[in-house]
Parts: C-alpha cells; sequence; structure tokens
C-alpha cells in the first residue's frame, strides 16, 4: 500500500517513476512491434503531443482550446510545404503546383526552402499566432465558453481558408507525396524508425517542460488565474500575459505535433485540422485527465488506438463511439481516469477538494 | 482527516503583532506621508448613480472606518478606488492619480483590498497564497522556477495571521475567520500602502475580532487604512474616525463620538427624525441599534 501511494501521490518519486516508465516502454516498442504499428504508435504521439499542450492550458489555466487544429495545422503545413520544395530539388517546383496551379512558386512559399527557416517558422509562426489571439481575446476578459466557441471558430475558418487553396496548400487533398524528410529517404524502414523516436523523445520533453511549468511558481499563478481571475488582479497581476504564455506553449507543441505528423504520417490535408479533429484532441485530455501530468498523454494515446481499432472493423462506429465516451467522462468522471486512482486515495481523507472543477 | 480540519487546527492560529513589525516597518520612505484623497467621486450603474460627489480624506495612521446601511455604496467606493468600476471624479493616492488606470496598475502602485466574501485561492495552499500575493513584481526567470524555500515577507506575514501551522493546507480548508486572516496576511505581503478592507471582521468570534481590531490597528499606524464594517461594538473599540455613507453620499464624518451624535446619522440608523431625542441618548441609541438596521434593507431610492 505505501509503495502504491509514493507512485499515486503528486512528486518528484512518482514522476520520475512514471517517467522512466513511459521512456522504457517507448524505447521497448520498435523491439516488439512491427513496422506498420510502430508507425501508427509514432502517429499517436504526434497527437499526444498537442495533448500535452492542452492539459496546461486547459487543465491547469482552464482554457477550454478547441482549436488546436489551427496550431497543428500550422506546423504541419510548414513542414510539408519544406518537404515539398525540398523534394522538387533546389529552384523547383512542387509537383501538385505544375497540376493544379500556375506552375510557379508563390513567394510566400520561398522561405521554408531553407531547412533551418522551416524549422525555425514552425516555431515561429504559430508562437506569434498564438500571442497575438491570446493578447487581444484575454485582455478583453473573454473567457469560459465564448473563449471556446471562438477558438473553434477559428479553426473551422482556417480549414476553409485551406481548402479554398487548391493551387498554394493543395485544397482539399492537402500535400502528399513526401519522398524524403531532411535528406532521409523516408520509404526506408530505418529512418522511419528514426522517425519514431525523434517522436518519443520530443514527447517526453514536453511533458518535463510541462511539470517544470507546472511546479513552478508560474504553474500556481496559473492555477490562481484558472480559479480566481480577478483575485490576481488585485495583487498586481495582469492574468491576460499569464493565461498568454499557457496558450502559447500549448500552441506551439500542438505545431511541433503537426510538424513530426507529416513525414509519419505522409499526408496533411484540411480535415486533420478544422474542428472535427480539433475536439478530437480535447477527448483524449478528458478521458486521461485534464489537470494531471500523464493523464493526456495517456487519454490521446488510448483514445487514437480505439479509434484505430473500432475503424478496423466499423468504418463509421468511430464517431458514435467517441461522442458516447466523452459524455460520459464529462458526465461521470469530470476529472478524467486519472482522477479515479486520487479519488479511491482520497476518499477516506479530505472529501471534496479535488472535486472542485475548473471553468 | 485530522491533520487537515480546520476546527482542529484552530486553537493554534493567534495574530502575532510583533511579526507585524517585521512586515510593516521596513522601508516607508518610498510611501512617507502617504494619504488617500478623494474628490468628487461619481458611480453610475445604468442610470443608477450609486456614489455621488464623495469627498473623502485619510491619512496614514488614521484607522478611518467606513459605514452605512446596506446599499449605501461602501463597496461601490472601494470597486472604483481599486479600478473594478468605471467612475468619474478624481481619485490620488499621494501623488499618483488612480481613476483610469487598470486594476493590476493600482495594485502596483501600492493599493490592495479584500472583499466582502473571502476570497483566496481554494486549491492553493496558505503558502502559496502568500507567495503569489508577494510576487507580483517578480521576473520571468524567478516564476519559471521552483519556490526555493520560503520568502522571508511570507515567513512574517505567516507569524503575523497565525497560519505558520497550516502553511501546507489548501486554503478552501480553512475556516472562515482563518481565510479573512490570510487575506489580511496578503495585503501585507502584497506590500500595499494603501488597505481598503471590506467587511473583515464579518462572521468571526469576540476573541478573533479583537485580535483582528489590534492587527489592523498596528497596520494603520503605518499604513493608509479604510475598513468597511457594520459591528458597531468593533467600531467603537477601534475606529480613529469613522465617515458614514447614506444612498451614495458622505453624510457626517469625525470621531465615533461626532458621529454617534450626529441628527442625521440617527435619522438613517433609526429611520426616524432624531429632533426629540436629546444628543447622548440619541448616540447610545444609535450605536445600540446601528448593528440590526444595518445588517436589514437599508432604505433606497
Ligand atoms: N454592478 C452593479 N450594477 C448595478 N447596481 C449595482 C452594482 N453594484 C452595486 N450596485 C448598487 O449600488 C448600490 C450600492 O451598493 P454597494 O454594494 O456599494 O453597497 P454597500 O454599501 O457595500 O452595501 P452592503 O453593506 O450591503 O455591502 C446598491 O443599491 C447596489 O444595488
Ligand atoms: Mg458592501
Amino acid at each position: 500500500m505505501t509503495v502504491l501511494n509514493a507512485l499515486v501521490r503528486p512528486g518528484r518519486t512518482r514522476t520520475l517513476a512514471a517517467f522512466g516508465l513511459a521512456a522504457a516502454l517507448l524505447l521497448l516498442a520498435p523491439v516488439v512491434l512491427s513496422p506498420f504499428r510502430l508507425d501508427l504508435l509514432a502517429k499517436f504521439l504526434c497527437l499526444a503531443m498537442v495533448a500535452v499542450g492542452i492539459g496546461l492550458a486547459w487543465g491547469r489555466g482552464g482554457l477550454l482550446t478547441l482549436g488546436q487544429g489551427v496550431y497543428f495545422g500550422l506546423g504541419a503545413y510548414l513542414m510539408a510545404m519544406h518537404l515539398k520544395l525540398a523534394d522538387a530539388g533546389p529552384g523547383g517546383v512542387p509537383d501538385f503546383m505544375l497540376l493544379y496551379g500556375t506552375g510557379q512558386v508563390p513567394g510566400w512559399w520561398e522561405p521554408l526552402r531553407s531547412p533551418v527557416s522551416a524549422i525555425l517558422l514552425i516555431l515561429v509562426v504559430p508562437a506569434a499566432l498564438a500571442a497575438l489571439l491570446g493578447w487581444a481575446v484575454f485582455t478583453r476578459r473573454v473567457r469560459g465558453a465564448y473563449f471556446a466557441i471562438l477558438s473553434q471558430a477559428l479553426a473551422a475558418a482556417f480549414a476553409i481558408l485551406l481548402i479554398g487553396q487548391q493551387q498554394t496548400t493543395g485544397g482539399t487533398n492537402g500535400l502528399n507525396g513526401f519522398r524524403a524528410f531532411f535528406g532521409y529517404d523516408l520509404a526506408d524502414p530505418v529512418n522511419k524508425q528514426m522517425l519514431y523516436l525523434i517522436a518519443a523523445g520530443v514527447l517526453l520533453v514536453m511533458v518535463a517542460v510541462v511539470r517544470q511549468l507546472t511546479v513552478s511558481r508560474f504553474g500556481e499563478l496559473l492555477v490562481a488565474v484558472r480559479d480566481q481571475e480577478d483575485r490576481v488582479r488585485f495583487l498586481g497581476y495582469d492574468p491576460a500575459a499569464v493565461k498568454v504564455v499557457a496558450y502559447v506553449v500549448a500552441a506551439v507543441m500542438a505545431a511541433v505535433g503537426g510538424a513530426l505528423f507529416v513525414p509519419i504520417v505522409g499526408i496533411i490535408s484540411p480535415a486533420d485540422v478544422g474542428v472535427v479533429p480539433s475536439i478530437g484532441f480535447l477527448i483524449g485530455v478528458a478521458i486521461g485527465g485534464r489537470a494531471t501530468l500523464l493523464g493526456p498523454v495517456l487519454g490521446s494515446i488510448a483514445v487514437s488506438w480505439a479509434q484505430t481499432s473500432i475503424s478496423e472493423q466499423f468504418p463509421s462506429g468511430w464517431i458514435y463511439f467517441q461522442g458516447a465516451l466523452f459524455i460520459l467522462v464529462i458526465a461521470f468522471l469530470p476529472g478524467g481516469l486519472a482522477s479515479v486512482a486520487g479519488t479511491l486515495r482520497r476518499r477516506p481523507a479530505v472529501a471534496g477538494l479535488s472535486e472542485r472543477s475548473p471553468a | 482527516m485530522s491533520d487537515l480540519s480546520p476546527a482542529a487546527a484552530q486553537p493554534e492560529t493567534e495574530i502575532d503583532l510583533a511579526a507585524a513589525e517585521a512586515l510593516l516597518g521596513t522601508d516607508t520612505s518610498r510611501f512617507r506621508h502617504d494619504y488617500l484623497e478623494i474628490r468628487g467621486l461619481r458611480v453610475e450603474f445604468d442610470g443608477f448613480v450609486a456614489v455621488r460627489d464623495v469627498d473623502l480624506t485619510v491619512t496614514q495612521g488614521d484607522l478611518r472606518f467606513l459605514i452605512g446601511p446596506n446599499g449605501a455604496g461602501k463597496t461601490t467606493l472601494i470597486d472604483a478606488v481599486t479600478g473594478l468600476v468605471r467612475a468619474s471624479g478624481s481619485v490620488a493616492f499621494g501623488r499618483t492619480e488612480l481613476l483610469g488606470r487598470s486594476t493590476h496598475r493600482i495594485a502596483r502602485a501600492g493599493v490592495g483590498r479584500t472583499f466582502q466574501t473571502a476570497s483566496v485561492f481554494d486549491e492553493l495552499t496558505v503558502l502559496q497564497n502568500l507567495d503569489i500575493a508577494a510576487g507580483a513584481r517578480r521576473g520571468p526567470l524567478t516564476l519559471l522556477r521552483r519556490r526555493p524555500g520560503t520568502p522571508e515577507a511570507v515567513e512574517h506575514a505567516l507569524e503575523t495571521v497565525g497560519l505558520t501551522a497550516l502553511r501546507d493546507v489548501p486554503a478552501g480548508v480553512l475556516a472562515h475567520g482563518q481565510k479573512q486572516w490570510l487575506e489580511i496576511g496578503m495585503l501585507l505581503v502584497q506590500d500595499a500602502h494603501l488597505l481598503l478592507l471590506d467587511e473583515p471582521v464579518a462572521g468571526m468570534t469576540q476573541a478573533e475580532r479583537e485580535e483582528t481590531g489590534q492587527l489592523l490597528r498596528r497596520i494603520g499606524s503605518q499604513r493608509v487604512v479604510v475598513v468597511v464594517e457594520h459591528d458597531m461594538e468593533f467600531l467603537r473599540s477601534f475606529a480613529d474616525s469613522v465617515t458614514v455613507m447614506h444612498q451614495g453620499r458622505v453624510l457626517a464624518e469625525g470621531t465615533v463620538q461626532e458621529v454617534q451624535n450626529d441628527p442625521a446619522v440617527v435619522e438613517v440608523y433609526l429611520g426616524a427624525p432624531a429632533a426629540a431625542s436629546d444628543g447622548a441618548a440619541a448616540g447610545a441609541t444609535a450605536g445600540a441599534v446601528t448593528s440590526e438596521a444595518a445588517t436589514s434593507e437599508g432604505e433606497l431610492p
């Protein structure tokens, strides 16, 4: 019981143990999984990166971000554009532009030709957009459901914008058919394995970053802003600044997930970035437990896995299953599955304390 | 359960005035000769004027009580000073004009407040609550690190408000009176030099009121303090001066004695002309009746 307690109680020991276990499992996967399954897992890890960011913004900061598809999509499209340009060779024109477009590379694609500036843009563009948007929205004290609706509308608008740009973004088809990733042949299984390891490493780093933010003074301040924004203001802080930081971190994590998704999955299209996938990101976080460190990751991977297996059997069954699951969790388990362990442990102690759910 | 129960922990908590010295004694240069000066303050809500033509001056060392029936505009006045509601006129703290500034900038100018209903961060511990209150001037690098230890000011505040033993308890489980003390502690570490307290002893036991009064008096000697309070017993024991508000206006101002003997005040609190009664009797009655009259619905336009 004491070992279990030590593992369940938040603290350095538990975190290190969980972190070590996760790292071991992730390293073991290439040995036991077929290349096909490993590829699938790599894709799940990319989606889990979005979930880690949502865990911070929503779980800690109370920001119900229903539009992370925008940042995921920005990262993904920027990476896809770079890969397309790289495939086309120096000065070359991506294949789809020759088919549907003018046969000319638009000026705004050019900065993505260089690998270095592509990576920089993948980080900077989503961060800048999130900072700008977050600042505009949070200083106007838009919050709760209004913020959720606004962020979702943004995702819808982004998908529509992409669909309308057939010549420059591939329209509904999106961008696909990448041959190489920074010079490494994507048809080679060894390189696919390397991509998996990169995704696993990046995910672990993100979890560590969120952990640090959570235990830092910033993390405490974020919870204070979530629960009593006005009170924080009277102490001399600007809550908007605190929220913007959480929102930007979540956006960058989503963007990096999107950027790695592209070479791993081989295609990015508006269907991956709109309203439905944006809600999908949230579901894993809700199921896993938004306010915990590993809940979002595990929930997200579990949901992705369930989606794949259920869709293999019943192609249209998933969407209903997902909806039902979401409702069940929100109605009966607002803290997610991670809260079950906590509730069981805490029941004899301070009941009610952990049940205060953020708005 | 027992280790977190507020009831079990209550006997340990006690105000410690000696510890307050350490917090209050330091650096008064920045705010020396502080005063709050309100001129022609007016607050309007959709045509309803909640505060009108209010002039008010409070200096350091003068523990000012602000009283008045329900709906008199006391809380609204504090809201106006702290930037929560839009107001016209002028509110100066020292040489700083506060009106028109955003709430967090007003707080940074040295203005702190508490709320009628204790508002602390329930999910955070007592220590975390105080640490956040102490940290508005921290830079990003400090914020991104874990708290290395307990800051000195926070330690003193814990002692001052008697919550040292409960430092790691979530603030949500504190007893009502302890929450209010925690709020006062937060004002102290926030380094507020103008403190606006909205009913700080509501719901406290007699002993707790006594201790709180002593602490407020101690704070008032080195800070500008305005206390909104309905409790006349408390007022008589600790107020240096009193301002009475009624229907958004200042009705009377002076010492406790002067205000109690003011016919207009007696009339407001008794709801009847005070002409018949002689001064001393009116004063006594006003004092006795005020606490009940004030907690019932006040007469409003
Ligand atoms: N946000 C608001 N919108 C409209 N009217 C308001 C608002 N806030 C306060 N009022 C009105 O302004 C008047 C003054 O309210 P205020 O809360 O300042 O009274 P108070 O003196 O603090 O009373 P109490 O002793 O009950 O706390 C009341 O009539 C109240 O209904
Ligand atoms: Mg009030």
